[in-house]
């Protein structure tokens, strides 16, 4: 039974990792119907700047709230100056603009910082905390708490502000918003800013875990994917509990089926998300739109 | 209908032309090389996920400018044309097709990754181009009856998996194993060595392997079912991100088995020290290069060259970074062999010689260890010593191993 | 979705039953043909005029093209995105390659088994697939490319695991005296042609409206008659079919296969090509192919320092300049120049 439980905890530590950087895909997807396929790795780049700061002595709870500022501002410029000019071009052309940024965050970070992985540290203990036999990473708790907090600012503001509402409203229909008098370019870019505010959030709960070299993100966005689709991309909540689905389904399906085990154990998480998607075609929370002939 | 006929005319001048340009072509002997000049060629991963290991083609030029800046061998420049593959075979097949019939290198080295170099094997071996001092731990480059323009370069990983095991053998009574690996090409050659040196007992004494992907974000998971498993020895074979994760992860649930870390993540600086020198402590590895984050080379006569080196040609480059190292020596042992061949740079003699290598030291391969090769004998470094962490270096202990003397 | 170049040259001719600019149409016809006679002259050609390594990258750019033209019959034609069409490519050079290593069977056949097990797979993953729209369909197939390679490392015995199979590249038959890429190049060339008089012929007539009238509005589609659930799933197939072949190609052509070939970047790699060589139009699988065999080779040529820097601001750029890809940009260019020689007409 132990090693059942320390599975699901050593499952839901993971699937905070995915989770975290799920809502920003769902974050970025409400706000500007797009998939940000940079996202990840815009959070990577932010966490490099945060890694700047904190070499330079910056205090840590000091450098987490400027990174958070310096990433939303870098959000809203990508989007004023690169995503703007295609703002009215087929959805797979802005899909392609957003490959060509993860390319190119990649390569720049990789220039600046070289590919060599660096230990980012935790603002949490180290000491794991044990309860019997189970053990948990500190960090694991606090990353998870953290994302939990996020999400809750996330729910509140799409739910209760007026800001919160244009957005939904601009990326739902921008020609009807426009007519109510919504800014909806402007929208956009702020949707851009708060992604990839919680990206990075994101990116410097993740580094503790997995270290931080260019190439972080590559497998996690995968997984966020994952999440987010078996959540649902129109729910920050199913973004949260699709990522902690996943982890833990990836860790038990590896554990007990056996002759899956480890070296199939991500085409079965996979399955289960087309399996997901069958049953539930726009994920478990996801809404269903309704397309008017 | 006209349009057809100028069609066809159109094919039968381009036929005519192109029976002229063949019987051109034939005339030159020695390949890529002039009085003042000789070309040789190199793949790299500068893109994609692999690109970790671009530095190593960055750090083979910048030793290449060295050459040149002092004069060149035998008063040839090398000219180093490297190309990036992006760790993919078909673009390897490209980029190598590019070095060796349009820019006509006289040989190739270093082409990094066993998939990329699978792919070009057959090809480089027909067109009778030195493939030297691969950039790769598979067994397979050693075979010079059937590819005997192909040779290796570092200690093979089935080589080093077998020294792991030899040791459980000789010295854990009541072992049992659990082993992590990447489930690929690397991976799965460390795993074959270690279970071959093992032999019958291999069954008994290996009670679970598991696996992991390199897209995977953390290994947990396995390194608790590992633990559960009641295994007492821990084969470790990851690459360095895993192996922070893997020594970190056991040590805080409180799994201490005799760990074997392989020598891909030996590195001090970048997988010891993040993952906690304390819970480093006890750690096995196998050693052929010096450690270069390890305190005890810090006056090292080799390593002091070698930083030097780096400041003033590749002053980029970090200096942590071991993949630096090994291209530092690399790159003199591709000078090494070009001066060795004298005034006689046909592709024949580079194979040749490249074979003929008696006893050459390197400044950063560990002391007693030296690159020997024969014509039946492909691979250059076969020697490696085991190494216990002692919460601050590796400290080597036992004999230097020879792969051959079984 | 508005209008694409595409649907415009479909317009244009006389059974598509929409009132249009006669000029236009009659300026296109010769001038076409004349294009395609000229392309195929050249390619036909070019074995005789470049080296080795050069028509091995215009042998690669064949089977990119055979590639994107299967994914745009999917995504361009029939608006279903696919993300996973390196799974296809990888199934394809795999049927392929095991065919000739394991079995000993000739490899002119493997091509043709590799394009049927892909259509049926493409059929089968299709048919469920049905239920999903727009992003919910791209991750679904996104999820097939990520479990495709460790499927192929998973079944070593016929595989080879991650070690891959190594194959040996064919000679030319019946006494040719081609060399061995010279043949190659002319298999490809051949069943290039082949396969895209097939999709012109299937896309320009009947099938191929009710196709995009899936696309631009399915429930419409319905109502006039068209069997929704059977065009998609059988596009489906016969989109994978496609890119099988050219994975099938792509194995001979190489002479190797390793599971990581065939990874999610293959995909994305996929799908920026027909976005890059024009979204719904068959020559813009031809304009993709050549972007992404040659643009990133010209990107390391520029910087070796971080040629992906390069690579992606190209990427960003062309989509700024030509926003409906390559072949848009090509048709613009063209109905510019075309309308105005025939206004300046009546002037005369």
């Amino acid at each position: 039974m132990d090693i059942f439980i320390q599975q699901v905890v050593s499952g839901l530590a993971t699937g905070g990792i995915y989770a975290s950087l799920a809502l920003a895909l769902v974050m970025i997807y409400q706000a500007t119907d797009v998939v940000n396929f940079a996202q990840g790795n815009m959070a990577m780049f932010s966490t490099y700047i945060a890694w700047s700061l904190l070499q330079a002595g910056v205090p840590y709870w000091v450098t987490f709230g400027a990174t958070v500022v310096i990433a939303f501002v870098g959000g809203l410029l990508i989007e004023r100056v690169v995503i703007r000019p295609v703002e009215g071009a087929p959805i797979l052309t802005i899909v392609i603009v957003t490959l060509g940024l993860l390319v190119i965050f990649t390569s720049v970070a990789g220039w600046i910082y070289s590919y060599i992985q660096k230990p980012f540290p935790s603002p949490f203990p180290s000491r794991p905390i044990k309860i019997g036999n189970i053990v948990f990473g500190a960090h694991d708790l606090g990353a998870i708490g953290i994302t939990l907090v996020v999400l809750l600012l996330l729910f509140l503001f799409f739910r209760y502000t007026t800001l919160g509402l244009a957005m939904r409203a601009a990326a739902q229909n921008p020609v009807s918003s426009r007519l109510c008098g919504i800014r909806v370019s402007w929208m956009l870019g702020l949707g851009w800013g708060l992604a990839a505010a919680f990206g990075a959030v994101a990116g410097m709960m993740v580094a503790p875990v997995v270290f931080l070299d260019p190439n972080m993100m590559g497998g996690i966005q995968i997984y966020a994917f994952a999440a987010a689709t078996v959540g649902g991309f129109t729910s920050p909540l199913g973004a949260v509990v699709g990522g902690f689905l996943v982890g833990v389904t990836e860790n038990l399906v590896g554990t007990y089926v056996s002759f899956i085990g480890t070296e199939l154990k991500l085409t079965v998480a996979l399955a289960m998300i087309i399996i997901v998607l069958l049953v539930r075609p726009s994920g478990l929370f996801g809404r269903t739109t309704v397309r008017r002939v | 209908m006209s349009l057809f006929t100028r069609f066809i005319a159109l094919l039968l001048v381009g036929g005519l032309a192109a029976l002229a340009g063949a019987g051109a072509a034939a005339a030159q002997t020695v390949v890529g090389v002039t009085a003042t000049e000789i070309k040789i060629g190199n793949t790299n991963p500068y893109s994609g996920p692999a690109s970790a290991y671009g530095t190593i083609g960055k750090a083979l030029g910048a030793y290449f400018k060295k050459v040149n800046d002092e004069g060149g061998i035998n008063g040839r420049k090398i000219n180093y044309i490297t190309y990036d593959d992006q760790y993919s075979p078909p673009k390897t097949v490209e980029m190598v097709r590019r070095l060796v019939e349009q820019d006509q290198v006289a040989f190739l080295f270093q082409t990094l990754g066993t998939p990329p170099n699978s792919a070009i094997h057959k090809y480089v071996n027909q067109q009778k181009v030195p493939h030297i001092f691969v950039a790769t731990g598979a067994t397979k480059w050693n075979d010079p009856k059937s590819f005997p323009w192909t040779m290796g370069y570092q200690p093979n990983y089935q080589t080093e998996g077998r020294i792991y095991a030899a040791y459980v053998l000789k010295n854990v009574p009541n072992a049992k194993v659990g082993i992590l690996y990447q489930n690929d090409d690397y991976g799965k050659d460390y795993l074959k060595g270690f279970e071959d040196g093992l032999g019958d007992a291999a069954k008994k004494l290996i009670v679970l392997k598991q696996s992991y992907e390199v897209t995977d974000p953390t290994i947990d998971s396995q390194i608790v079912n590992l633990k559960n498993s009641g295994a007492n020895v821990f084969f470790n074979v990851t690459i360095p991100k895993f192996a922070v994760q893997a020594i970190k992860k056991s040590n805080d649930i409180g799994w201490k088995p005799l760990h074997f870390l392989n020598n891909v993540s030996s590195s001090l600086g970048t997988v010891l020290k993040p993952a906690g020198l304390e819970a480093s402590r006890g750690l096995l590895t196998a050693l052929y290069m010096k450690e270069i984050t390890d305190p005890q080379w810090k006056n090292d006569k080799g390593f002091l060259e070698w930083v030097a080196f780096m400041k003033k040609y590749y002053p980029e480059g970090a200096l942590d970074d071991q993949a630096n190292a090994y291209a530092y020596n690399v790159a003199i042992l591709v000078a090494h062999t070009i001066k060795q061949c004298g005034n006689d740079l046909s592709r024949e003699n580079i194979i040749k010689q490249a074979a003929n290598l008696k006893n050459v030291e390197l400044p950063l391969l560990l002391p007693g260890i030296k690159v020997n090769t024969s014509p039946t004998d492909h691979a250059p470094i076969e020697q490696e010593q085991l190494a216990k962490f002692d919460g601050e270096k590796w400290a080597l202990f036992g004999e230097v191993l020879d792969a051959f003397r079984k | 979705m508005d209008s694409r170049p595409g649907e415009a040259t479909a317009a244009s001719r006389p059974e598509g039953g929409v009132a249009h600019p006669h000029a236009t149409a009659r300026a296109t016809r010769p001038v076409g043909v004349t294009t395609v006679l000229v392309i195929l002259t050249v390619a036909a050609a070019l074995p005789f005029f470049v080296s080795g390594f050069r028509l091995f990258q215009f042998t690669q750019v064949l089977i990119y093209a055979i590639a994107l033209l299967g994914l745009n019959m999917l995504t361009g034609y029939n608006g279903q995105f696919s993300l996973g069409h390196g799974a296809f490519y990888g199934i394809g050079a795999y049927t392929t390659a095991i065919m000739i290593d394991r079995w000993d069977i000739g490899y002119a056949w493997t091509i043709l088994a590799a394009g049927i097990v892909c259509l049926v797979v493409g059929f089968l993953f299709g048919r469920p697939a049905l239920r999903l729209e727009g992003l919910y369909l791209a991750l679904a197939t996104f999820s097939l490319a990520l479990a495709v390679p460790q499927i192929f490392k998973y079944f070593e015995h016929w595989t080879g695991g991650s070690q891959g199979i190594v194959l040996s590249k064919p000679k030319a038959p019946f006494g040719l005296r081609l060399t061995e890429d010279q043949w190659l190049y002319y298999l490809t060339l051949a069943v290039t042609i082949v396969l895209f008089v097939l999709a012109w012929n299937l896309l320009r007539g009947r099938v191929g409206r009710a196709i995009v009238a899936i696309r631009d509005n399915h429930i419409a589609a319905e109502a006039m008659g068209v069997n929704n659930a059977l065009y998609k799933s059988v596009v489906f197939g016969v989109s994978a079919a496609y890119t099988g072949i050219a994975g099938g190609l792509s194995a001979i052509a190489i002479a190797f296969v390793a599971p990581d070939t065939f990874d999610v970047f293959l995909s994305i790699t996929l799908l920026t090509g027909i976005v890059i060589g024009g979204f719904g139009t068959i020559s813009g699988a031809i304009y993709g192919a050549l972007f992404i065999q040659f643009v990133p080779t010209w990107a390391q040529d520029i910087s070796k320092a971080a040629p992906w820097a390069i690579f992606g601001a190209l990427l960003i750029l062309f989509m700024y300049v030509m926003p409906r890809g390559i072949a848009g940009f090509v048709h613009l260019v063209w109905i510019r120049l075309t309308t105005s020689a025939v206004s300046r007409e009546p002037g005369r």
